[in-house]
Order: structure tokens, then sequence, then C-alpha cells
């Protein structure tokens, strides 16, 4: 679902060029990221409408670069990507979009693009790319990743995630072997750093926020104090089942290939000494020696699996470790603050 | 149509974007208009989504970029098919003469189009929302002329749209107008917070009401009498059976999600790197 990058390659080369002598890679170029409300509220609406049977909803994030801290001030919705959608054509869509929201006066650069997220679940392969080709092309750009489920639980969890400079020279390289992740250190941790999110609101959208505090009812759902958690406690469980279950199937495969790998080291080994005495024994029969036959034909050294596929899975793993860790010490308060209403009441 | 006509139901999300583009309006524009998208049924209109349309207002003629209205009408179309245009917005205190032109225009466009004004030059120190619908008056045959009447407008949000609204109110009280997100035993003991303050000001009605300062109101002793009540009422022994094995089940997921994680952490230290 690498949606990004033709269009970005056109409209963004110019950019690059004229932005030339500020764009030395630091370290992180983007210490800090302010969203506008609208944003905030738009993502949440696109979720709501269109998310309900598929997975994920994706946009495209438009703002600009202040400094060191990225502004979005828009965002606009991508359309799900169905089967049946005869030739649809997302680059038009795209530039078409941005080309009238330019005549509105809207920031049209493309800042980066968020994505909704199922119980966490979104560190994989496409979106790695999508983000590479981002990254690649601007170098400030960030992937947003919206949670519907916890958010609907009490309240906004909305991350911001880059891709940091050792995963960025490795994508460019193509180099997935061991060797080549062993040569650049990376760990499964260093692979996404977050980014601190603010949310920012001009004057009269304070003013607006006021009128509605007062017009609409006060009806607050407390969904955050909601004691039961057996439900999504078990979705979190079986998807971190599954992903472990994922993670032990490609370690016996790294196994079984380092395993086959010794294996023909020794075979490596046996057939050069057996050459060495046939050698000596016809050099001591006075016939000329056997010639040296090829070894690395012979013994074809198995194919390393590649090992994006682990960092990812244990990237995955390692979120969803996180995020069910913060729910239930959220729980464990909660159910502490029950025992302490129960205890002056009975 | 109906005399009342219908009740509009706006998502805040439309009025954030309307203020926005608002803000964003050309040199020398005194307002903004544009496009409200969203559903109708037989006594609401719902507005779930809008954009504005560039458009040249001058004394004596105005012109809309139509093309460009139809463009995005139907870029919208693809992402969220169900929406169709209900009417179109302005910003600005009045109805001046040549909202009447832009509303017969979109009265091609959709079937009884909704107008929805914002008043964001704040004129009466509020930003007064207010949507009417055009109905036909004078006298018939003769001269016709075209009256805007006011329409009820409620606010509605979803779910999540609610806890993100509330989140954004937390913007007014920064003086930079920022606020991050918060972190997840933050968000417990905010909505206990919440909740207190609420008791706490039933408590003072009580209060008062006791003392004699207040007439006891029936209805509110009744939803009283359900408060208390709704604290279940269970033998010391179940309930510490209860939170206990609540609790443990936390505490062993929580161990098992430390084991998966220095478990990966373990291989790969042995395997990568």
């Amino acid at each position: 679902m690498c949606f990004g990058p033709f269009l970005l390659r056109q409209t963004m080369a110019s950019r690059k060029e004229s932005a030339a002598s500020g764009s030395s890679p630091l370290e992180t170029p983007v210490k800090q990221i302010q969203i506008d409300g609208l944003v905030v509220l738009k993502i949440i609406k696109h979720y709501q409408e269109e998310g309900q049977g598929s997975e994920v909803v994706q946009g495209v994030l438009l703002g600009l670069v202040v400094e060191d801290s990225l502004e979005i001030t828009n965002c606009f919705p991508f359309p799900q990507h169905t089967e049946d959608d005869v030739e649809f054509d997302e680059v038009q869509y795209q530039m078409e979009m941005m080309r009238s929201l330019r005549h509105v006066n809207i920031d049209h650069l493309h800042v980066g693009w968020y994505q909704s997220t199922h119980y966490g679940s979104f560190v994989s392969r496409a979106l790695l790319d999508s983000q590479f080709s981002y990254q690649h092309a601007i170098e400030e750009s960030v992937v947003l990743i919206y949670d519907p489920i916890k958010t609907a639980q009490g309240s906004l969890c909305l991350k911001a995630y880059r891709l940091t400079p050792k995963l960025m020279e490795i994508c460019k390289e193509k180099d997935f072997t061991p060797e080549g992740l062993k040569k650049a250190c990376i760990g499964y941790e260093i692979m996404f750093e977050e980014v601190p999110i603010v949310i920012k609101n001009s004057h009269l959208i304070n003013v607006l926020l006021l009128d509605l505090q007062e017009k609409s009812t006060v009806a607050d759902k407390h969904e955050l104090l909601n004691l039961s958690s057996s439900n999504h406690l078990e979705k979190s469980l079986q998807l971190l089942m599954d992903r472990v279950d994922d993670m032990s199937q490609d370690i016996n495969k790294y196994n079984t290939y380092c395993r086959n790998l010794s294996k023909q080291q020794q075979q490596k080994q046996q057939y050069l000494q057996r050459r060495q005495q046939e050698n000596t024994q016809r050099q001591s029969r006075g016939e000329p020696p056997l010639p040296e036959e090829d070894i690395s034909k012979m013994f074809k050294p198995p194919q390393a699996p590649p090992r994006m596929d682990t960092l990812l899975i244990a990237g995955q793993v390692n979120n969803y470790c996180q995020n069910i860790k913060e729910f239930t010490s959220q729980n464990l308060g909660k159910l502490f603050m029950a025992e302490g209403l129960q205890g002056h009441s009975s | 149509m109906a005399v009342h006509g219908p009740v509009v139901k706006i998502h805040p999300v439309v009025l954030a974007s309307i203020v926005d583009s608002y803000e964003r309006r050309n040199e020398g524009a005194s307002r903004v208009i544009g496009t409200l998208l969203g559903t109708t049924d037989k006594h609401s209109v719902e507005v779930t989504n809008c954009f504005s349309v560039p458009h040249n207002e001058s004394e004596d003629e105005v012109a809309v970029d139509m093309e460009f209205a139809k463009n995005m009408y139907e870029l919208h179309k693809k992402v969220s098919p169900s929406e169709v245009i209900v009417g179109w917005y302005a910003t600005g205190y009045d109805i001046t003469e040549h909202s009447v032109l832009i509303h017969e225009y979109y009265s091609r466009e959709a079937p009884n189009p909704i107008h929805l004004t914002v008043d964001t030059a704040l004129q009466s120190n509020k930003m007064n929302i207010r949507a009417y619908v055009s109905s036909q008056m004078g006298v018939p045959g003769k001269t016709v002329g075209v009256m805007f009447t006011p329409l009820t407008v409620k606010y509605i949000y979803y779910d999540t749209e609610r806890i993100g609204v509330e989140l954004l109110q937390r913007t007014r009280e920064s003086p930079s107008r920022t606020n991050g997100l918060t972190t997840d035993l933050a968000q417990v003991a905010g909505a206990a917070g919440r909740v207190q303050e609420m008791l706490s000001t039933v408590l003072t009605y009580i209060e008062d009401v006791l003392s004699g300062k207040l007439v006891a109101d029936n209805s509110v002793g009744r939803y009283l009498m359900d408060l208390v009540n709704k604290v279940p009422k269970i033998t010391a022994e179940d309930f510490e059976s209860m939170l206990n094995s609540n609790i443990n089940d936390l505490l062993m997921v929580t161990y098992l999600a430390n084991l998966a994680q220095a478990q990966i952490a373990l291989n790969e230290k042995l395997v990568v790197l």
C-alpha cells in the first residue's frame, strides 16, 4: 500500500534542490510535532465513518517545517483500497486534492501520513516501506498512528513515529542478511523513534470550543473509569500470542540455517582434508596430484534468511507488551479505587 | 417543506474546518463560503464534513468557482460515498443579497439546502452559529421573494470525537495554547478528579437542602437514592475475593508481557548483535 512515493519524487524533488544548504543530516531533525486541533478531529472522524469494516484507514498530513518542529495544519483522507475498484489512480487523487487545497490557501506540503491501528498492531513491512519512501523524500516526515480502541476507552491515543537514521541506512542498502544487520547494530528498540506531540489551537478555535462547551449537554460518559477489562485483555493477548508464534517460527528457521551452515563447513573441511591426504599419497606414489576442484561450486552455501522480519516481529511484540502493561497499570489503579469506595460504604 | 424545518446536527470537525478556512482566507476577502456535506433523513440533517470554495465578492456581483466545488465534491465522494451535499456555509453575521444567489445555486445541487452562518468576527462577543432554510414568501404569482427561516442547531459527537474535543478543550488553559497528550495513570487520576468534582457539587446541594437554604426537589432526591444504591452491596469476603482475582489476572498479564519483552531482548542479543 505504498501510495506516497511516485507523487513525492515528482513534486518534492524541486523542493529538495532549493533547500540544499540547511539539510545536513542531523541526528533527529524533528524534535517535536505540533498538531492543529482540526487534524485530530478529522482523523477521528475518518476512522469513525469509514474504518469500521476494514482494519486500517490512511490519509496524508499537510503542514510545514518550522526550525526543529513539524507543524501539521491539515490532512485529507485516502479512500479505501478495494479490489473491485476499476483503475483507481491514487496519484491522480492526491494531485487533485493538493491542487484544490492550494486554492484555498491550505498548506499543501506533504509532511507525512497517518494510519489507524487495531490494538496496536502496526509494525509491518508495508508501514516500513511507506515510511521509508516518505522519509527518503522528505527528511522530516512522520507517521501518525491513531489507536481508536484505546481512544474510545477514555483518552486520545495518537503517536508519531519516524525511522531512526540507522534503519534508514539499512533500508537504503536493502541488505537484510544477518551480517548486514550485525554490522549496523540495529536492535528492535531503535527501529522507530517516537516524537512528542503537542496540540495547538488558534484563538478563534478556542472561542469555538468555549461555545461548544456551553451549548452542548454535559452528558459525560466516563469510559475511562470502566472496570471491565477482560475483553480488551483477551484480544491483546491473542494478538501477542500470534506474534510470539511467528517469532518462534522465525527463530527456528534461523537456527536450522545456522546448523546447515556449520554442517556445511564441516563437510568442506573433511573434503579438503581428504584431498590433502590423497594428494600426499599420490605424491608418494609419484603420480600427479589431483586438480583442485572448485569448492564453492560443490558446497553451495545455504540461503541466509532475511532478518528484517525478525526485527519487525520483535518490534511488534514489544509494542504489544507496552500497551498491555499500560492497560493493566490503569486497571490496577481503577481496582484500588473501587476497593476504596467499597471499603467506605460497607 | 415543513414549517419548522429539519433539525441540524453538526459535528465539531465541521466548525473547526470553517474557522480554519476563515483564518486562511485571501487578502481582502471579508468572508468565506463553502459546501457542507453530510446525510439527511426525514427530520434532521447531519452535517459531517465540509470544504471551502473560493469565491469573489464585490458590491454588485458575486462569483463562485463552481468547477472547483464540483471537483472537490467528487474527490470527497471517493473517500466517503455516503456523504451528499446538504447545503453551504458562510462566515459573517448577516445574510446578504449575495447569499440568496449562492443559495439558489446550491438548491440546484441539493434538495432544500441548509445555509449555515458562523460569526467569526464575534460581533456579539460569541461565535453565533445559526442555520437557515429558505422558504418562499410573498404574494404568489406576483412578487415572490425568499426568506431564510432559522432552524435549531444541535451538536452531536461520536464517542471518540467527544474525547478528542475534551482534550482540545484543555488548550484553552495554557498560555501558549498548547497541550501535550497525557500519560496513562494521569488519565485515570484526571477522570477520578472529575467524578470527585461532581460528587462535591452534589454534596453542597444536599447540604443546602438540609440546612433549609433550598427547597427539596423530589426528582432530584430520587436520583440521589439511585446513586447511593448503585454502589453494589456485597459482603466483604466476596468483594475481597473478586478484587483479588482481578488483581491477580492483571498482575499475571503484566508478568507475561515483561517475560515476552525480556525474551525478545535476549534473542536479539544472542542472534542479531
